[in-house]
């Protein structure tokens, strides 16, 4: 038996192939939005996978150091460091700013690291890690930052001595690690002016100022210009300890919040990014209903146009069934030049994308899988006008 | 066979009911035998259009009777459960445009009723080269409809409706868009294929230059046929 469906796509081949092409840029933003969800997931996973840590330790009553800002001494550190299970642990500290390179900036999340201890990053892919206690910065492919160049955080200049990958916070933003002394200053530094007022204004205070007490001023004066907190502990456990019986200790006694892997994957994947991928999921459902509208308006409207041969085929006895195949194999035939189409733009484009976008091949299959359900659901209308044709109106006027 | 190609017997066909009800074939009777071309003709509204409707199986009678060959297919109402059947294998149509469909080549357009009867590709492609030959079109059989010129796609129209070697092939005002030789050349070829192949064949039309090619001629009149000699003019 003849193909009515393949004939037909043959002989109007243009008009199917573009109308495919334009589908399948759409399905390529669809596939491409779902790639952007992968990648904020990914993104997570990799933060937390490359702070090589099995337990962050922040401020009680906190979510920190990703999804809440938190604040520790800088020494506590030293006492989780002597609980039963802890290989080692180290501050570290987060925040995201401008890093000016030259003329120009890079927004990048600054990570103050302690080095050789955890949060430093796993691997390189270029350069060497942070030697020196001051001044030498790691940084994210991402940023564009090559060896030997000299980036400017807040006041100070770094020099880039090493080169690392998929580094990036859980908003996308590419890392750049520094000794966490630096980081401390950077997070807290204040300009000159802010300085020599905020010394006027202390020494102004009676309170602090007393005449008998010699030294409290200064001391306390030293102590405004000085930072001593960091975001969190980054814990490493030694083998055979299990991560809750080795946090809920360090909960008990030191009085702060202690998060698991699992846990931290619950905040950034459930919480932090979870806005963000109800947005995302609105946009699929949004293409996905254009997707339908344009393909039941295209498949509609080639079947209006051919009313007269359906009557005719009706006529010469053509089984409903063969129509209602040929128009539903056209709705396919679109989905899949769409999806081809679709697929292969959001693999080019991908790259481009400031950022990550992880095409997953599941993704894809489920993408493949919708768009032949919508090409079905959309063909049923023009199936419903084509069975409506009466056979008879082949016939006379 | 027999000698009959397609009989009717007081066919009655009403639209609607009480008041508002139309008698659009009043009491319709005509015979046509293989092999034979006959002319049907009357004024707009006297009910062409439904009686080839009723012949064609696409609506049903209200009373009468029809013979189709040997066998009775309507009887105050259908004998043969499959209408799409029937039409399929047993009537052949012809348009008043040939209503080719564009997007088959010349051969799978004839090619398809045998196909849709159940034929192989093979056997229904022979059948179809075989009727293009004998309609002088086999030169176009791998053309697209829009390639061809009104006459060969009548004549390929013409193929189709024979394809599944109908007993009544039924034409629908089949000279309407052509010029004269185009629609004796048509007529000639329908007789000839009237012939060849003994099928009775009905031709509804208006066009004055063919209605006296027919022997016989059926004129219908407020939904009632009078029976009418023709000139049966050679075509030459």
């Amino acid at each position: 038996m003849i193909s009515l469906a393949g004939r037909d796509i043959l002989h109007s081949w243009p008009r199917f192939v573009l109308t495919g092409m334009g589908l399948g840029l759409l399905i390529g933003v669809t596939l491409s939005m779902a790639g952007i969800y992968r990648g904020m997931v990914d993104d997570a996973r990799a933060l937390i996978d490359n702070s090589n840590a099995a337990l962050w330790v922040v401020q009680q009553g906190t979510q920190g150091p990703y999804a809440e800002s938190s604040s520790l001494r800088d020494d506590a550190y030293r006492s989780i460091r002597g609980m039963p299970g802890v290989a080692a642990a180290a501050n570290v500290t987060y925040f995201t700013m401008q890093v000016g390179r030259g003329s120009e900036d890079i927004r990048a999340m600054v990570v103050g690291i302690e080095p050789g201890g955890p949060g430093e990053p796993g691997y390189l892919v270029d350069g060497r890690h942070i030697t020196r206690s001051h001044y030498e910065a790691v940084a994210d492919l991402k940023t564009g930052f090559r060896l030997g160049d000299r980036i400017r955080i807040r006041r100070h200049e770094f020099v880039v001595v090493g080169l690392t990958r998929r580094m990036v916070s859980s908003g996308g933003d590419p890392m750049v690690f520094i000794p966490l002394k630096d980081a401390q200053e950077a997070q807290f530094l204040k300009d000159n002016d802010a300085i020599i007022s905020e010394r006027a204004r202390t020494a102004a205070n009676p309170a602090f100022n007393r005449p008998g007490v010699p030294g409290l001023l200064d001391a306390i004066q030293a102590s405004q210009a000085s930072n001593r907190s960091v975001n969190a502990v980054l814990v490493q456990l030694r083998e055979g300890h299990a991560p809750e019986s080795v946090a809920a200790p360090i909960r008990r006694w030191k009085h702060l919040e202690v998060f698991t892997r699992v846990q931290m994957e619950e905040i950034l994947v459930a919480k932090l990014i979870a806005t963000s991928a109800r947005q995302i999921a609105m946009f699929l459902v949004i293409l996905a209903v254009v997707s339908a509208a344009i393909v039941a308006f295209i498949i509609y409207t080639m079947t209006l146009g051919k009313i007269r041969e359906i009557a005719v085929l009706k006529l010469i006895g053509t089984r409903n069934r063969t129509i209602a195949g040929m128009i539903l194999q056209q709705a396919l035939g679109l989905g899949l030049i769409g999806f081809v189409v679709g697929k292969t733009v959001a693999t080019l484009w991908a790259p481009i994308f400031p950022k990550y976008v992880l095409l997953e091949t599941g993704d894809a299959l489920r993408g493949l899988v919708a768009v032949v359900l919508i090409c079905a659901i959309a063909s049923t209308l023009a199936i419903r006008v084509a069975l409506k044709v009466d056979p008879a109106a082949a016939i006379g006027g | 066979m027999g000698d009959v190609g397609i009989r009717i017997e007081n066919l009655r066909k009403r639209y609607g009911e009480g008041d508002t009800a139309v008698d659009a074939l009043k009491d319709v009777n005509m015979t046509v035998a293989p092999g034979e071309v006959v002319g049907l003709i009357g004024p707009s509204g006297s009910g062409k259009s439904t009686l080839l409707k009723c012949l064609g199986a696409v609506i049903e009678p209200s009373a009468g009777r029809m013979t189709l060959g040997d066998e009775l297919i309507f009887d105050d109402g259908w004998k043969i459960p499959d209408l799409r059947a029937l039409r399929r294998d047993r009537i052949g149509f012809i348009f008043q445009a040939p209503y080719l469909i564009p997007f088959l080549d010349v051969t799978d357009n004839v090619a398809l009723l045998p196909m849709l009867a159940g034929q192989r590709n093979g056997a229904a492609r022979r059948r179809a080269t075989d009727l293009l030959e004998a309609l002088d079109v086999g030169h176009r059989s791998h053309a697209q409809p829009a390639e061809l010129s009104g006459g060969e796609q009548q004549r390929v129209a013409i193929a189709r409706a024979l394809a599944n070697q109908p007993p009544v092939i039924l034409a629908d005002e089949p000279t309407a868009p052509l010029d004269s030789e185009r629609a004796l050349a048509v007529i000639r070829t329908l007789n000839r294929m009237a012939e060849q192949y003994r099928t009775a064949i009905i031709v509804v039309t208006h066009d004055e230059k063919i209605i006296p090619t027919f022997r016989r001629i059926y004129q219908i009149r407020d939904g009632k046929t009078y029976e009418e000699a023709g000139e049966g003019r050679a075509i030459a």
